[in-house]
């Protein structure tokens, strides 16, 4: 069997599998709330209105609008402390979940399949590199995030970078093992026997054979940023409050939450499930595209 | 065994001095004056040039690395500003709760994990097993701090049985102790179970089908005896393993969890020196975790001697 044909394989086995379904549907329609945000029946989620403060779920209210008018509303998921309307914090918030989900993988996995690709092919910096990513690994992702945060005063693009970095490692560790085992492949050997120059040989047999291992690990990476984006918000050293992301949402509802759980639980709740479907695509992925998981099994 | 330990020993030399490195370093990438991020915000001239001199500077940069090397290797992690005292000191005063709260949850962790990893290899396949993996996945992405608020939600507001946070000290007695430390070991245990339990199953089932498990089984040993001697010890290495590579992550939920239980702990107060942007204190607390880790992995390490023979003649 070609190179082609076993890969055209591992991935329609991938779109067969429930764990892909789920996870990817899970994913797609989270996805579509947070894309389509304005569209469903919310409001800027910045608008409050303290006459509708603290509203149960379901609740009829007003919201103050920008021109100094008021406007009723459905509250489908109840108000906050402020009158701000919670279902449209909580889509909003889908947006930043996802974007940096999304970017802090691409980046992670940009930065560690470069970083262990040099170290797999490049004999004198694989030492140091290696070493660097060890020490890496040593330091708690959280917190490396955590204090790059605090250095450089949250944005979404220093956030995104300071939850990128701890992930790296893992990410170069297992680009170097994949380009030192197709460096021995034989379809290598014979590229590099027909003389097809080195960058040909790395963008034709080498890349494309990386491509499903990373993209499992990247959707475990993606996993993991979104939580620890709503870590650092809860925490209060993330994005600034004013930002509707699931962990500021959160951090605001945990003072109210003997009168309110639900403020808090609603977030949560997204934010659990958004973890599970990328968990869960991952999972399927792997047990799809990595032939040799299937055989531990 | 003394040369295993020791080429152990000297392997963490490297990763030891790139840790201390990457934290010299992060201060070095601020932008602006080290000197004036490492004094607060709030620091006069006079305190900002004390700093200055005390991390020399006015040097090059390997003299500087020297310099930070010098202190740490004498425990010298600084002074916070914020708190106004040693960060070595501050780090020995907060030490207590942490330590409890993961060496609960590691008890938790484990004392779960490995019966519901053995009951899903026991049954692979079956619907026990796909249930139990199942809920591991979805305890592997429940977020700590959500299912804390669960917890405390459902056992401490609706059926009071428990504190809803604080902490009290080992010496206040051992059920107040205990009692303020059920839920959050629960809660940061719940992601460590799922990964041990994952961990012990896919190992018990490779050794369940192992030669020398049939002929345990041959000779007429009991099939918990097969499980306990046999089985469970030969995939006890892989879930040692689990438990080292899992401590970063043990560390880091310790922060979240100390903050939404409010346990005055060393996740506290890396939270609270992070908002008060006390960076010596932040530098100080992530290197404890860093040798921590580091210490925990040479452990396991070390333990591979006593669980499997074979690594000794390695």
């Amino acid at each position: 069997m070609t190179d082609a044909a076993r890969s055209d394989s591992s991935w329609r086995r991938a779109l067969a599998s429930g764990a892909v379904r789920a996870g990817g549907g899970l994913l797609l329609a989270l996805a579509t709330l947070a894309l389509f945000a304005p569209w469903l029946g919310t409001v800027d989620p910045t608008l409050f209105d303290t006459a509708s403060a603290n509203l149960r779920p379901g609740a009829l209210g007003t919201v103050l609008t920008p021109d100094g008018g008021s406007a009723p509303h459905l509250f489908i998921l109840g108000s906050d402390a402020y009158g701000r309307d919670l279902y449209s914090r909580v889509l909003y918030g889908a947006r930043v979940s996802l974007a940096v989900g999304l970017f802090a993988a691409l980046l992670a996995l940009a930065a560690g399949t470069l970083i262990g690709i040099a170290a797999g092919t490049l004999r004198r910096a694989d030492g140091a590199l290696m070493r660097v990513m060890d020490g890496l690994m040593a330091l708690p992702a959280i917190l490396v995030a955590i204090a790059l945060v605090a250095l450089w005063r949250a944005s979404l693009g220093a956030v995104i970078v300071a939850i990128a970095i701890p992930e790296i490692p893992r990410v170069a560790r297992l680009a170097r093992s994949l380009a030192l085992a197709l460096r021995e492949e034989l379809f290598v050997d014979a590229a590099r026997a027909l003389g097809t120059p080195a960058w040909r040989i790395m963008q034709r047999h080498i890349l494309p054979n990386m491509l499903a291992p990373l993209l499992v690990q990247g959707s475990y990476v993606c996993a993991s940023a979104i939580l620890v984006e709503a870590i650092l918000s809860f925490l209060g050293v993330g994005l600034p409050p004013e930002i509707p992301t699931w962990g500021n949402i959160m951090a605001e509802a945990r003072l109210h939450f003997s009168e309110a759980p639900y403020n808090l639980f609603f977030p949560g709740a997204f934010l659990a499930a958004t973890v599970l479907a990328v968990n869960l695509l991952g999972d399927g992925l792997r047990d799809a595209l990595d032939p040799r998981a299937l055989e531990r099994r | 065994m003394l040369a295993y330990t020791l080429r152990r020993l000297a392997a963490t030399i490297p990763v030891l001095l790139i840790v201390a490195l990457l934290l010299f370093l992060l201060l070095r990438l601020v932008p602006g004056d080290p000197a004036a991020v490492l004094a607060g915000d709030a620091a006069n001239p006079e305190q900002i040039a004390r700093v200055r001199a005390s991390l020399g500077l006015d040097r090059s940069m390997i003299e500087q690395f020297g310099i930070w090397i010098g202190r740490l290797a004498r425990g010298d992690l600084g002074e916070s500003f914020y708190f106004k005292v040693k960060v070595s000191e501050l780090i020995a005063q907060r030490l207590e709760p942490s330590l409890a709260l993961a060496a609960l949850t590691l008890a938790v962790a484990v004392s779960l994990a490995l019966p519901l990893g053995a009951l899903a290899a026991r049954r692979s396949g079956g619907w026990l097993d796909r249930l139990l993996m199942a809920l591991s996945v979805l305890g592997f992405s429940i977020p700590v701090f959500v299912l804390a608020y669960c917890l405390i939600w459902l056992v401490s507001l609706k059926l009071g049985w428990l504190p809803v946070q604080g902490y009290a000290r080992l010496a206040e007695g051992g059920w107040p102790f205990l009692r303020h430390l059920i839920l959050p070991a629960l809660s940061l245990a719940t992601i460590h179970i799922a990964l041990l339990a994952r961990v012990t199953r896919a190992a018990l089932i490779e050794a369940l089908g192992e030669d020398y498990v049939r002929t345990a089984r041959a000779k007429g040993l009991g099939e918990l005896r097969v499980l306990l001697r046999h089985a469970l010890a030969n995939a006890a290495l892989p879930i040692v393993t689990t438990i080292g590579t899992s401590f970063a992550l043990l560390i880091g939920g310790v922060v979240v969890t100390e903050s939404v239980y409010a346990i005055p702990g060393l996740g506290r107060l890396t939270v609270d020196a992070v908002l008060a942007r006390d960076f010596p204190t932040i530098q100080g607390l992530i290197l404890f975790f860093a040798l921590l880790n580091i210490a925990v992995n040479l452990l396991v390490d070390l333990s591979y001697v006593l669980l499997d023979p074979r690594v000794r003649y390695a």
